[in-house]
């Protein structure tokens, strides 16, 4: 039993159809095994303390059933990693050998899978210890006993009973907002967050008294009707296309096991407990623990696209005690346990029971609902989420509505007019001794109209914003998309982005790039034409072997590469040997058309290892085989094969990895590959100090352009060497407790003294424009954070080739993973910060810009201890003072929590970018969500408001678009406020003297006619064309985008002097013409009406004043609502059947009239030009500067054609 | 990816898959002709004219509307000085009690409802200066809200228009209709309170005659008040409001009428009673016999007779002329301010050095 030496698991697969993880394994005495054990299920709290003492109190656990269950769940553990259970083991005698070996198993994978580290957001915090990361964790968690409580209890093949007590969800789902009986109430009450719709309704129901009715009952209410029934009608409608999909997805058939045969079944009719069997590529319906697979060892590989975003496969484990099991002929019965229904996708903790053993779930026994299966012909499940229960559904937040900054402003300002109108009435009212008399000028100045032309605006402005050709993606050839229409302004003022990475700043694509070996740089290879580079392919029983993605090669390392004999050549092929061996790739063959060529598909994680595997077989050392025990290589059309003896595991402290392989030549070698920052640590300068120095040098180039560097390093060992390793390692990884921490020591034993064999560099392809698009944001203000999934070495790389970090910037990195530790962590960053600020403050005095700029990196485990607690605040106080923020391995929920805490802290306008489902969540956070329309899944899109191509249109839409969107709305918006409160003045003054009844003098067709036909398309037009600024103008000066992050459009102060303008000009229009007619035999209709065209021309000419762009439409319709105010009030006159028939030919006659509208005209707007002009003289903003630039620079417009090729536009330099 | 293919590609929505890309078939000439005016249209591009105000032309500017502003008016100022008007109050002393008594406001009351007390009252007015005619006669009433909403509503139009809308008197309330549901026409209070005060002038022993033709608009006597349209039941039940009318006369023909029914916009307004078409001279010693019928005595109103004379800008009125001339005053005194500030101040157009972001960084 007993047996000493590792033992390697030979592996009865070929290499396509399934692969195996490596995974060195060991036997060793189970009983002591069980006994730790046991000891860890009874005293899991402590496990760490005295975690080197392997032998702990076992005489508490005598029971021998108590020991096989600890075995299993042990065992369970352990499979949660890779867990091939090869054949022979199985045949072993015993049961318990089996999972003796299988908890060893867990020690080598455990860790590797980083990712299952589990983001308790939303869900109760899990056991955490301190310092001992994710593989403690997981020891701890998973074992956790789960309460009878907080458990949910599932039958297998049992739904009956699984239902029984508590009504689980059933799978169908639904993410519309209304059902047809909550349509009507929710819908209005949605609509009327509007505050002006609740003063609407308020005047709408006093007009049904008849005692105030001051015009129809009907036509009170009609206007509002008409809107919120425009509104209803589309909410109406979107919500039918989502009850459409929803339907469809509930109606999509899966095979379901009913009375021990599998029969189709609807997938809302699918419940809790039953067993699903689900092909490759089908989309699972449920969240489901895994029972079998058509893979052997119960391995089902699964992309997580639609939930994380991440395209590689997953894999997850059946468990071997249901693995063999065929439901349809056996009945499984047994008990699973598993916590609450929760959002974290990464973390599942349960119990199964079954015949009569108890074995331990976790995440990677659990597929998700919106997860494809691949690589794997079926797989069966329990389902133990449905519905609106699954880990996917509770993750969709769903959609909230949102509204502009600009609107809610607006809502401000419309209480205060509402509030200005109920003092002016009353004031009429007091004086006329009625109260509650209002009145429909009301109506016109608080406008329904005013949404009307916002939303015609709005419209209009996503009309230009899709039509953009400078926005227009032709790689896929689509156009910017406007998803929401009642954002656009917002697009103006914002001062944080939070982007994505993966797929929205890079195109996800690595690529091998150059090589320094031995200390030379090979970084040629461009020339090479891909015509005649076929590709490196080999013959093996007469079928071609050739990598699925070609690499560029530098034609001399190609042939050095074939050199053997040269010390070069040895060199180089050391190289490509470790850059072949030391990852964690596993090879696919996939079958082509042509019968004899079969392509070499590199399955992997980490697809920087993908790029140097396809690398190597593009130099002639083809990887064409791994199994856990051993590796094939082909080089140079000859296979090599390698045993693989142990493999270090790559960690965050390390930062590298190693693999020791015995080579057919009986010598043993370990190579290694990692981070430069340690890699120099442990290689052997005294060796080869010139190539040391020599690789540093490249690297330091490679590193500066961008791209990402590794160094791999090789030692020979000897026999003596490798037997003291062996045993260490033997014993580390066999150790219960502390496994990690042990074999991380035998890692570093062995990981030193290495000579050098080179550097490599891969490019994170950047999109096109990437640098130049954050360089123009951080210009304009605007700080950009990204968010991903990504490891910290990866991002801060990612965010030097972007330019987002800079040299001259100063690191503060936070990663912890406690909350103390966290505390500290921020508090050192706020003491640094102060520092850096205070110092660089001294400084400024004469070096000018700003010396120091501070980036944060932090990342997701230490986020999980910082949001939602009260940490955040001190998260917030660093982050506002650091200029870039980098946070890594976020889950999508904590990118949301981030763009949450932000907005909500900061008060300031958030945009979030991304293109994948991960990234759905923080869209809808966002103030504005982005929707990048790219290679990945649709979901991102879906939730965005806005849809585009490439992140570097973000440029043109948030400076140009945005910057154009946010002053047109802002114009309009003051200009509708001061266009209807200068009629209702001049109505207002009106009632001073008439008795205080009210009468108007304006003819009611004519206050109709105001806002529909007089003035509303001038500002329509307006909202929709007019520039304050050009296009190349805006992108050479990005700072103009400041005034709106600063509001300088639309502000308090702003409004107040535009109500103060209107007071001034609705005094001129009122008082002149009154004054001119005082004691006169002049009659009502034809002073009303002279003040009707008074106050249109103003209104026109007030517009006229402030249009920057003339276009023939702004002509037009300027010029076109004064004439056609005039035959408008013209035609009413014509009317006998109205008391003012002819009022306005008779008063036409009269040269009074014709100097009271000159009068008024100038009188009323001298004031507003003498403070605008002095205004701009003197006090210039920069937008009127820019503007006079434009106008100065006009006739070197020659020059100007060329700065509209503005570099961004331009493909970034390669 | 294909980009040379200019296919459409066209997004559908399924949720198994998510968003599923077909290609919609479309030609590429169909893509790659270009309405250039189009495309100038949709990148917002479209040619512009974009004025800024330049020192010049804000100069300028100010200067044209003093130019301008300021004869204007002083030419009104003059006009208006040319005006020769008489203005008379007669309420006061046309009643025989006068205080402010409660007794002397119900004498005054029942004095002017009694339709058989003799109401002439008579005048003597001196004129001014000399008079050309056409010398307009108006009566003016003050603080009469004649714009009052419920009373500028108490009309219907129709029913002053055409014989077979006699009925319509919905919106005339409370003078619709007599107690035996006959319509009033006209109907409403407007016609109800009709001004029936009399004029008659005269020099020495000389009668002038005030001429009553056309005082009113030739539009509302030829097609607003119908010319078949005959008074009926009006002012024939209490309490009755104001004038009478002929019945035997077409509305048309009721100038007196159609002038009232003008509702004024003001509440101090004149109306015209008729016009002189002789001159009067200067220290021409005018009599007014004054039937003084119209009850404003149960309201504080005032009424006068007044004479004028007209120009281009109408009646007697200041106001416009100094409003023209302190306009264009204050633009000529802002057009110098303007060019001192500027000789003194200059400050280069669109120089970008004035950037904030520029003067920032300068100023550190």
């Amino acid at each position: 039993m007993s047996q000493q030496r590792p033992l390697v698991i030979p592996s009865q697969r070929t290499p396509g159809k399934e692969e195996l993880p490596y995974t060195p394994v060991l036997l060793k005495s189970i009983s002591e095994n069980s006994k730790t054990f046991s000891r860890m299920h009874s005293n899991s709290n402590s496990q760490f303390e005295n975690e080197n003492s392997p032998l702990p109190d076992f005489i508490r656990n005598t029971s021998s059933q108590r020991s096989t269950s600890s075995i299993q769940s042990i065992y369970s553990k352990a499979s949660s990693g890779h867990s091939p259970l090869p054949e022979f083991i199985r045949s072993t005698s015993s049961q318990r050998s089996t999972s003796s070996i299988q908890s060893i198993h867990s020690k080598a994978s455990s860790g590797h899978s980083v990712r299952e580290v589990s983001f308790e957001l939303g869900s109760k915090p899990s056991v955490r210890h301190g310092s001992m990361g994710a593989d403690s964790e997981r020891f701890g968690s998973s074992y956790k006993e789960i309460n009878d409580q907080d458990a949910r209890l599932v039958y297998p093949n049992d739904p009956e009973k699984t239902n029984e007590k508590f009504e689980f969800a059933r799978n169908s789902i639904r993410t519309g907002k209304y059902s047809i009986l909550t349509f009507l109430p929710r819908n209005l009450f949605e609509q009327f967050h509007r505050v002006a719709y609740i003063y609407f309704l308020a005047i709408a129901i006093l007009n049904q008294v008849p005692q105030l009715a001051v015009f129809g009952r009907e036509a009170s209410i009609l206007p509002l009707a008409f809107v919120l029934l425009v509104t209803a009608v589309k909410d109406a409608y979107e919500d039918y296309r989502r009850h459409r999909s929803d339907n469809i997805e509930n109606n999509r058939l899966g095979w379901v096991l009913v009375n021990d045969q599998f029969q189709q079944k609807k997938w809302k009719d699918i419940r809790v407990g039953e067993i699903i069997k689900v092909s490759a590529n089908e989309t699972l319906p449920c969240d489901m623990v895994l029972l079998s697979t058509s893979d052997t060892t119960g391995v089902a590989y699964i992309q997580t696209t639609n939930l994380d975003g991440e395209s590689n496969l997953k894999t997850r484990y059946a468990k071997q005690e249901t693995q063999m099991k065929n439901p349809e002929k056996e009945k499984i019965t047994g008990l699973i346990k598993c916590e609450k229904p929760n959002r974290n996708i990464y973390g599942f903790q349960a119990n199964m029971e079954i015949d009569g053993k108890r074995v331990s779930l976790g995440p990677s026994n659990i597929i998700l609902r919106g997860c494809e299966l691949r690589n794997t012909n079926w797989a069966l499940g329990i389902a133990v989420y449905a519905g609106r229960e699954t880990k996917a559904m509770l993750n969709n937040s769903g959609a909230p509505s949102k509204r502009s900054r600009l609107e809610t402003k607006m809502n401000r300002e419309i209480i205060y007019l509402s509030i200005f109108l109920v003092v002016l009435c009353t004031i009429i009212s007091v004086c006329h001794g009625v109260w509650l008399r209002r009145h429909k000028e009301d109506l016109i100045m608080i406008p329904i109209s005013l949404y009307i032309s916002m939303e015609l605006v709005r419209v209009g402005q996503a009309y230009f914003m899709i039509r953009d050709n400078r926005m227009f993606d032709e790689a896929t050839n689509s156009r910017f998309q406007c998803r929401a229409l009642n954002i656009n302004e917002d697009l103006g003022q914002i001062k944080y982005v939070f982007s994505d990475k993966t797929g929205t700043l890079t195109e996800n694509k690595m690529e091998f790039q150059c090589a320094s070996i031995g200390g030379v740089d090979y970084s040629g290879g461009k020339a090479v034409a891909e015509d005649e580079q076929t590709g490196y392919s080999t013959r093996v029983d007469g079928q071609v072997f050739k990598p699925k993605m070609r690499v560029k090669v530098d034609p001399e390392l190609l042939s050095l590469s074939k050199q053997k004999h040269t010390d070069e050549g040895r060199h180089v092929r050391d190289f490509f040997v470790a850059l072949a061996t030391c990852n964690t790739i596993v090879p696919l063959t996939v079958e082509t058309s042509d019968p004899d060529l079969k392509l070499i598909d590199y399955q992997g994680e980490s697809p920087d290892e993908q790029a140097l595997v396809y690398a190597a077989a593009a130099y002639g050392y083809m990887l064409i085989e791994r199994t856990s025990g051993h590796i094939v290589i082909d080089i140079q059309g000859e296979r090599q094969r390698f045993n693989v003896l142990g493999l270090h595991e790559f960690d965050s402290d390390r930062k590298r990895m190693s693999v020791i392989l015995g080579c057919s030549d009986d010598t043993f070698k370990v190579f290694v590959k990692g981070a430069d920052t340690t890699m120099f640590n442990v290689i052997d300068r005294s060796l080869n100090s010139n190539i040391v120095k020599a690789t540093e040098d490249h690297l330091h180039s490679y590193s500066s352009n961008g791209l990402r560097t590794l160094v791999v390093g090789k030692r020979d060992l000897s026999a003596s060497e490798f037997e003291q390793w062996q045993s260490s390692y033997e014993k580390a990884s066999t150790a219960v407790m502390g496994r990690a921490a042990l074999l991380r020591k035998v890692a570093y034993n062995i990981e030193n003294s290495l000579s050098i064999l080179g550097a490599s560099a891969i490019e994170d392809k950047l999109q096109q424009g990437v640098p130049e698009a954050i360089e123009s944001l951080r210009n304009a203000g605007i700080k950009v954070w990204v968010l991903t999934g990504d490891k910290q070495e990866t991002a801060i790389s990612i965010g030097y080739s972007s330019k987002l970090l800079t040299s001259k910037m100063t690191q503060i990195v936070v990663n912890n993973n406690s909350k103390e530790s966290c505390k500290k962590g921020l508090e050192d960053a706020l003491v640094m910060c102060k520092k850096l600020t205070n110092d660089s403050d001294t400084t400024r005095g004469n070096s000018g810009a700003r010396t120091t700029e501070i980036a944060l990196v932090i990342d997701g485990t230490s986020l999980v201890h910082i949001l939602d607690t009260e940490l955040e605040e001190k998260l917030f106080e660093v982050a506002s003072k650091c200029t870039v923020v980098l946070c890594c391995r976020v889950a999508p929920l904590q990118k949301a929590g981030i763009v949450a805490l932000m907005k909500k802290r900061a008060n300031e306008m958030t945009l979030a970018i991304g293109d994948g489902a991960n990234d759905v969540s923080m869209i809808q956070m966002a103030d504005v969500g982005i929707g990048i329309s790219g290679q990945e899944g649709r979901q991102a899109v879906m939730a965005s408001d806005f849809a585009m191509g490439q992140f570097r249109f973000l440029v043109p839409l948030l400076l140009v678009h945005g910057h154009w969107n946010y002053q047109r709305m802002s114009y309009m918006i003051l200009y509708n406020f001061y266009r209807n409160a200068l009629l209702v003045l001049v109505l207002f003054w009106y009632a001073l003297f008439t008795g205080f009844t009210l009468t108007t003098a304006i003819t009611d067709w004519s206050s109709v006619l105001y806002s529909v036909i007089y003035t509303s398309l001038p500002t329509i037009v307006v909202g929709i064309l007019d520039k304050d600024l050009s296009r190349t103008t805006l992108l050479r000066y990005p700072q103009l985008y400041g005034t709106g992050q600063r509001q300088e459009s639309y502000n308090g102060k702003l409004f107040w002097v535009m109500i103060m303008d209107t007071l001034w000009q609705s005094v001129a229009a009122f008082f002149a013409p009154l004054l001119a007619y005082w004691e006169s035999d002049i009659d009502g209709s034809s002073i009303g009406d002279l003040w009707i065209i008074a106050v249109v021309i103003l209104v026109n000419l007030h517009l006229a004043m402030d249009i920057i762009r003339w276009y023939w439409i702004t002509h037009a319709a300027v010029w076109g609502s004064i004439v056609a105010t005039f035959i408008c009030v013209m035609v009413i006159d014509a009317l006998p059947f109205l008391p003012g028939y002819w009022a306005f030919f008779h008063v036409a006659d009269t040269k009074l009239f014709w100097a009271c509208l000159l009068g008024i005209t100038i009188a009323a707007l001298v004031p507003r030009f003498v403070v605008k002009i002095f205004i701009q003289y003197f006090r210039p903003d920069d937008i009127q500067i820019s503007r006079e630039a434009e106008k100065v620079e006009n006739s070197r417009e020659s020059r100007d054609a060329e700065i509209e090729m503005n570099p961004i536009f331009d493909p970034p330099r390669r | 990816m294909k980009e040379d293919d200019p296919t459409v590609l066209k997004a559908e929505y399924s949720p198994s898959d998510g968003w599923r890309l077909t290609k919609i078939e479309s030609s590429p000439e169909e893509l790659t002709r270009v309405d250039e005016a189009e495309e100038k249209f949709t990148q917002q591009e479209l040619p512009a004219c974009k004025p800024i105000l330049t020192p010049g032309l804000v100069i300028t500017t100010l200067i044209s509307i003093g130019i301008i502003f300021v004869p204007i008016g002083l030419g009104s100022l003059s006009a208006s000085e040319h005006v020769v008007e008489i203005v008379d109050r007669y309420d006061d002393a046309c009643i025989p009690s006068n205080g402010d008594d409660e007794a002397a406001k119900r004498e005054r009351l029942s004095f002017i409802q009694n339709a058989k007390t003799n109401k002439t009252c008579i005048r003597n007015l001196v004129v001014p200066k000399k008079m050309k005619h056409p010398i307009h006669v108006y009566y003016q009433l003050d603080n009469f809200y004649q714009n009052h909403r419920r009373y500028v509503k108490s009309r219907s139009d129709r029913q002053y228009r055409s014989p077979g809308s006699e009925g319509d008197t919905k919106t005339c309330a409370p003078e619709s209709e007599v107690d035996d549901h006959r319509p009033i026409v006209p109907c409403g209070l407007i016609a109800w309170s009709l001004f029936n005060d009399t004029y008659g002038i005269s020099t020495k022993d000389n009668p002038i005659l005030i001429n009553k033709k056309d005082i009113a608009w030739p539009s509302d006597k030829n097609s607003k008040f119908g010319s078949n349209v005959y008074p009926k039941n009006f002012q024939k039940q209490d309490p009755v409001g104001g004038g009478k009318l002929n019945e035997s006369l077409p509305l048309s023909e009721q100038e007196d009428l159609l002038v009232w029914m003008r509702t004024a916009a003001l509440p101090n307004f004149r109306k015209l009673y008729g016009r002189i078409e002789t001159d009067l001279e200067a220290d021409e010693k005018i009599t007014v016999v004054i039937q003084n019928n119209y009850n404003t005595y149960s309201f504080d109103s005032k009424k006068q007779l007044v004479l004028s004379t007209t120009t281009w800008i109408g009646g007697k009125n200041d106001f416009l002329g100094k409003a023209y001339i302190s306009v264009g005053g204050t633009c000529l005194f802002l057009a110098i301010a303007f060019i001192l500030t500027y000789v003194i101040k200059p400050r280069p157009l669109g120089d970008p050095a004035y950037l904030s972001w520029n003067l920032n960084s300068a100023t550190r």
